[in-house]
């Protein structure tokens, strides 16, 4: 372990590195802070810059930084003007909001930064352990497990999908891993399901499809009920005495621990992320709080923002275990990200750790760094930047629609990518409208041929489907998968986390 | 029927649209070698679209029960006519002239227009500013991405990129 710290702090100690991190929070915490842009919007944006960039693990660097900024802003327009930009950060305006009425919103944006770090570093401590480990496991793993793992991925994701949604969501699935056999294939060389057009021939763009599912349908909401765009009522817009006293401090920092450890666990589990483990963190705080603590929450107490903001940035560090060790995405964010990874030539995967081990402890290192430069860089800076809320909504939207353009534009160069976006684009407004979600039909979509490649090599290994049977950890994993679906158990434990001016997903 | 399972029959009728192609119509193209293969292009979508038929036909029917309808905040679709429709259309009319213009008139020309119709349609009218700040926003972006980021993006129309390239 020692040995790879010291290859990531090479990496990432250089002079571009560095300032890809900076760069990519203060970029994230720009546009998170916006209603209508959540990290994945922001982060499929960046995308194409990334790839221009060239270097893995700069654009790595580069788009974590930007993912850690946007939950940073998110969490920022929830404390000031009551908009979370980010599904992670509702519960965070609980508290936040009050405390900013009552003009301590300096305190306010001070506890969650430090409640950020705090879980950022403390999730990144636990994923330099835990990934290894788990990656050493997962170099035992043949292909037929790599598809039943993928499958319990898929299925957990469903699951979590909250009560009556299990179907939809499965449903969603299937049609992002039918949407993936569009095209031409990496197993077989003719092409499949084109009709013909010969704009289908490589399959769709998966940026394009990002896109289409989450930037333009929240930007049309927006659109439809000016509500949702909201700017700050001037109220809560004085920024002033960031400072935390001593006692603020001690009250706060077990809080902290607790929900770090609790939140990064979360985040591990596919389908889980941020936004459960920050409501999940909220409300065990609140309950185990001594009484007269218990009846200040949600009036403007400060543990109630510690707890939801430790634990959202702990779940994101959580979910790069999966990917970075199995190379499965298990929240929307993540799956972009495993996009830009493919897209970039690398497959990430228990091997990722032996073949190119700077790569993962670069981001890492990056980790301990983006977090750093989100405390000492973007808090005093916070008064600033917040100053990008009081842009009226007639401008703020035409650029929103502008940049969702820009990012299914920019690297592919091609104006049909654009009607393809606009035509998914309200295809996935109205699944929105009919309570259809939608990360499972891009996670689906990303996974696609992942799955169907480990399908395909174990069905070769065993000339049939006799690997279901003939290899026990395989069963049980997809035992495990139907487990998830059918257990209704499952379906309970979501709270439901949807407020006004949400970006779908974390 | 609620939007849903409207939704959910849409999808079903292209699921067996995708089936019949995998079942019936793509094996006839598959050369005879590849035959002997255990796995053929087709395996992976057969099994897929039984997945998504069963989930479809699920939603259609309402084996699932259907959760309670508590969220205040999201869109009501009775009371759509309540919401900024006509500008949401327009909108995705703006969006979709910008692909169609994006090439004829270059970038810095489109984008000024979108920005600029798109903040008219949402009831902006303040010309002046309005021009001010499409022209930045239009400039910025294209000195980033082409000059900055190294990223081509054609500024000009067309036919003036023609001329610069002589002929």
């Amino acid at each position: 372990m020692l040995e790879g710290l010291m290859t990531g702090l090479a990496t990432a100690f250089t002079f571009t590195n560095i300032l890809m991190v900076i760069g990519g929070c203060l970029i994230g915490t720009f546009i998170g802070m916006l209603p209508g842009l959540g990290p994945m919007s922001i982060i499929a944006i960046m995308i194409p810059v990334a790839i221009t960039i060239g270097d893995p693990s700069a654009a790595l660097i580069l788009l974590a930084g930007v993912y850690y900024g946007a939950v940073f802003g998110g969490s920022t327009s929830s404390i000031l003007i009551n908009a979370p930009g980010v599904a992670s950060t509702v519960a965070t305006s609980f508290d936040g909001y009050p405390l900013a009425r009552s003009g301590q919103a300096g305190k306010a944006l001070t506890v969650a930064a430090i409640s950020s770090f705090a879980g950022g570093t403390i999730g990144a401590v636990l994923l330099m352990v835990f990934a290894p480990a788990l990656a050493s496991v997962a170099l035992l793993f043949h292909s037929s497990e790599y598809f039943a793992l993928m499958v319990v991925g898929l299925s957990a994701i469903a699951a979590f999908a909250g009560t009556g949604q299990v179907s939809k969501a499965l449903l969603m699935t299937f049609l992002g891993l039918i949407m993936a056999t569009v095209g031409e294939g990496v197993l077989f060389n003719s092409p499949r399901f084109t009709m013909g057009i010969m704009d289908l021939q490589s399959g769709f763009g998966f940026i394009t499809l990002a896109m289409a599912m989450f930037a333009l349908p929240e930007a049309i909401y927006l659109v439809l009920d000016p509500n949702r765009s909201k700017t700050g009522d001037g109220d809560s817009g004085k920024i002033s005495n960031l400072r935390i006293d001593r006692s603020e401090a001690k009250k706060i920092a077990p809080v902290i621990g607790r929900q770090s450890i609790q939140g990064f666990f979360i985040g591990v589990l596919p389908g889980a992320g941020a936004t459960i483990a920050s409501f999940l963190g909220y409300a065990v705080e609140r309950n185990i709080a001594p009484k007269e603590e218990q009846d200040r929450f949600g009036k403007g107490e400060i543990k109630g923002i510690a707890a939801p903001e430790s634990a959202n940035n702990a779940a994101c560090t959580g979910s790069f275990v999966p990917l970075l060790t199995l190379g499965i995405p298990g929240s929307g964010t993540t799956a972009i990200l495993l996009g830009a990874l493919i897209a970039l030539n690398v497959s990430p995967g228990p091997r990722l750790m032996i073949d190119e081990p700077q790569i993962f402890w670069a981001v890492i290192i990056s980790m301990y760094l983006g977090n750093l430069v989100l405390l000492i860089l973007n808090l005093p800076l916070i008064p600033y930047i917040a100053k990008v809320l009081a842009v009226p909504r007639n401008f703020l939207i035409p650029f929103i629609l502008f940049f969702t353009l820009m990012g299914a534009y920019i690297g592919q160069n091609n104006a049909t990518e654009l009607l393809i976006l606009v035509g998914f684009g309200v295809c996935a407004t109205i699944l929105r409208f009919a309570d259809y979600p939608l990360a499972p039909l891009l996670i689906g979509f990303i996974l696609g041929p992942l799955l169907e490649n480990n399908f395909s090599r174990a069905m070769q290994l065993y000339d049939g489907m006799s690997f279901i049977w003939q290899r026990p950890m395989t069963l049980g994993l997809l035992l495990i998968a139907v487990l998830l679906v059918v257990l209704p158990s499952y379906r309970q434990r979501r709270a439901r986390a949807r407020a006004e001016g949400v970006a779908d997903g974390d | 029927m609620a939007l849903d399972r409207w939704i959910a029959l849409v999808i079903l009728l292209i699921c067996l649209a995708y089936g019949y192609a995998a079942y019936f119509t793509m094996d006839d193209l598959l050369p005879p070698i590849m035959r002997r293969s255990p796995i053929w292009p087709s395996s992976f979508p057969k099994v897929l679209v039984v997945g998504a038929i069963l989930m479809a036909l699920s939603i259609i029917f309402g084996l699932e029960k259907a959760p309670q309808k508590d969220k205040a905040t999201d869109i009501n679709l009775a009371k759509l006519h309540e919401y900024k429709v006509g500008q949401a259309l327009l909108l995705l009319a703006l969006m979709v002239a910008y692909a169609l213009l994006l090439r004829p008139l270059g970038f810095l020309a489109s984008t000024f227009l979108f920005l600029t119709v798109g903040s008219f349609i949402l009831g902006e009218r303040r010309y002046v500013l309005m021009a001010i700040v499409g022209a930045i926003a239009a400039g910025v972006v294209w000195y980033l991405v082409d000059i900055v980021l190294g990223i081509f993006l054609s500024p000009f129309p067309g036919f003036l990129n023609a001329v610069a390239n002589g002929g």
